[in-house]
């Protein structure tokens, strides 16, 4: 435990959870910039983890929404590809493998939309809303800093649902339990990398220690940049937002809640002992209301 | 003037496809029910404690009664909401600072102690309270409804953190207010208990405490809805609006019962039960005003990216 266990940056979320000796941190980084929409991240999720059909029924759920018939993450869902159409802004050359200027002017001219499009997953925080509220100790920290439900612990009080300021982590309906991504927490004991990141054919998702990982972004965000795609934008990196950073994070090129992201989450543990003291005054307050009720004869 | 000029014209914001980001609570009628029901437990536990201890044995054993009553529906609800209800138990496993559910679970059962044990012993059979036994339970009931009171608000006001540590805008944002509203509805439910079911003669604390309690529940809620910005719509439209409309309307005309009913038995029982639908009410509204800000982005999206470009603007002038 040091001064920022609940709120602050904080480099060794595991060792910080009592961890002595431990490997370094993992995560994603999720450059949206290169992602071609295959959803094979999900596919390569589910297939590995067996998470049942996503959505009602057989899951064959048509949203209307561009190509994302996921909608969203949950208990059944823990990779989400969004698909958002914008009009009116030309495609600009992201440096993707294999697409030069002579094979689009092969197909003919330039729309004038873009796709943009998000390979979403849990962001396994430093400061992790589901963690802190969990009531059991199912949900934990590992040794790679990343947070995992315990199945055989977790009881379905569903405090971790509302405990995420991001929206992922859901009870699973018919089983009752909480489930969420565990960043392949089986394939990490065996030095493999998690499965969506290992069948993502363009690199978009990249698995690997974190701080390495926020070199790569940084560098990534910097040569488009110097492209022209000035609206290219880290989110999540940053050690120093309202979660303490997350240990999966994005590169983005537009506001985050066009993608369905909250644009400042904040871990609701940074309040708790504001919250604790104002309930703690009006614990006082019914004490003072209990005991003049008894003062004065009747 | 017409309409709609007067109402505020609708943020701007960008979302994905207007769809909810966070997730709705999956805690249904029963959780909003032990709101209430555990309010009510401290409140009767309180005005048990103090009956005992000036010699209003009426209204101490209806108290205590009412005390173990709503916790044993209390637990009933906590237990019958989870997603596995057989593993329970697994919430003893731990006792955790940063969980307010975890807290709750350890002041609640120390709460359960006492105020089960006193509860119990009101149920005694004569018979067995004239053995020495009864005897020795019968004394133990006081410590027990004691040790009870001690604990009972912190069942009353725990519930508030346990709502307000979540990133559901309408609780999160609600935390500096919560507390009072709930600690006010759970003195109001509990002096409402002991009016409908005390004989008359020993109602007087229990109409202090309902005025007390009522004004202080009232003042709260509207303090509530007036500073918090964006997110008060979550309150003040809708079925959340209704139903903490007609709780302020119970709950006043409770408290202002508990006042001018004299000795009408009638009367003064009528107020407390107006008092304890007045109460459930609240904790229904709270409930629904929360799980109904969830639906919306806008309460996500705006109030952040405010946030967000106050930053943004305060970092370019430095």
């Amino acid at each position: 435990m040091s001064g920022n266990s609940f709120y602050g940056p904080l480099h060794d979320p595991a060792g910080d959870a009592g961890y002595t000796e431990h490997p370094p941190r993992v995560g994603f980084f999720t450059d949206t910039s290169v992602c071609i929409g295959c959803k094979a991240c999900e596919v390569a999720c589910k297939e590995w983890n067996d998470v049942p059909v996503s959505g009602e029924g057989d899951g064959f759920n048509l949203l209307g929404m561009s190509f994302d018939n996921t909608g969203n993450l949950g208990a059944n869902s823990w990779r989400h590809v969004a698909f958002i159409e914008q009009t009116g802004k030309p495609p600009v050359d992201l440096g993707m493998p294999e697409i030069t200027r002579q094979t689009v002017e092969m197909v003919g001219e330039l729309p004038d939309f873009r796709w943009l499009m998000a390979s979403d997953v849990c962001k396994h925080c430093t400061h992790a809303g589901c963690l802190d509220v969990c009531p059991t100790g199912a949900l934990f920290r590992t040794e790679f800093s990343t947070v995992v439900v315990q199945q055989d612990i977790c009881n379905g009080c569903g405090y971790c649902v509302s405990g995420c300021p991001y929206g992922v982590i859901e009870r699973r309906e018919g089983d009752g339990r909480a489930w969420k991504c565990t960043l392949c927490y089986d394939r990490l004991h065996d030095g493999l990398e998690p499965a969506c990141a290992k069948a993502c054919p363009t690199d978009s998702i990249q698995f690997g220690v974190l701080d390495e990982l926020r070199e790569r972004a940084a560098q990534r965000v910097q040569t488009l940049h110097d492209r022209g795609v000035t609206e290219a934008r880290l989110y999540g990196e940053s050690p120093d937002d309202g979660v303490g950073g997350d240990g999966a994070f994005f590169l983005l090129l537009d506001e985050p809640e066009v993608y369905g992201l909250p644009p400042d989450p904040v871990v609701p543990t940074r309040d708790a002992g504001a919250m604790w003291r104002f309930a703690g005054m009006a614990a006082s307050a019914l004490v003072g209301i209990a005991v003049s009720a008894f003062i004065g004869r009747g | 003037m017409p309409r709609e000029k007067t109402a505020v014209p609708p943020a701007e914001f960008r979302s994905y496809y207007g769809r909810q980001i966070l997730k709705t609570p999956v805690w249904n009628w029963m959780i909003a029910a032990y709101l209430f029901s555990g309010g009510l437990s401290a409140g009767c536990a309180l005005l048990a404690a103090g009956a005992d201890l000036t010699g209003r044995p009426d209204l101490r054993r209806v108290s205590r009664l009412g005390a173990l009553a709503s916790l044993l529906a209390s637990m009933y609800f906590l237990v019958g909401d989870l997603g596995r209800p057989e593993r329970f138990h697994h919430m003893l496993r731990v006792a955790k600072p940063s969980s307010p559910m975890s807290m709750g679970t350890w002041i609640l059962s120390g709460y359960g102690v006492g105020a089960g044990s006193a509860g119990a012993v009101e149920l005694m059979p004569r018979r067995l309270r004239r053995s020495r036994l009864g005897a020795l339970l019968t004394w133990a009931a006081r410590p027990a409804g004691l040790e009870a009171a001690a604990v009972a608000p912190g069942v009353a006001s725990y519930t508030a953190v346990l709502l307000s540590q979540t990133a559901v805008p309408a609780w999160h944002e609600a935390h500096p207010y919560l507390p009072f509203v709930f600690t006010g509805s759970a003195a109001a439910s509990g002096a409402g208990f002991g009016m409908l079911a005390a004989p008359v003669s020993q109602t007087g604390p229990a109409r202090r405490m309902a005025v007390a309690g009522a004004v202080l529940e009232v003042a709260a809620s509207r303090t509530m809805e007036r500073k918090l910005g964006l997110v008060a719509e979550a309150y003040t439209t809708g079925r959340p609006h209704t139903l903490r409309k007609w709780s302020e309307i119970l709950t006043v005309t409770g408290a202002v019962g508990a006042v001018v009913s004299g000795n009408r038995r009638w009367a003064v029982a009528a107020s407390g039960a107006a008092l304890l639908a007045g109460s459930a009410l609240q904790r229904f509204g709270v409930f629904e005003a929360g799980v109904a800000s969830t639906k919306d982005p806008k309460y996500v999206v705006i109030p952040q990216r405010e946030r967000l470009n106050q930053r943004q603007t305060a970092a370019a002038q430095r």
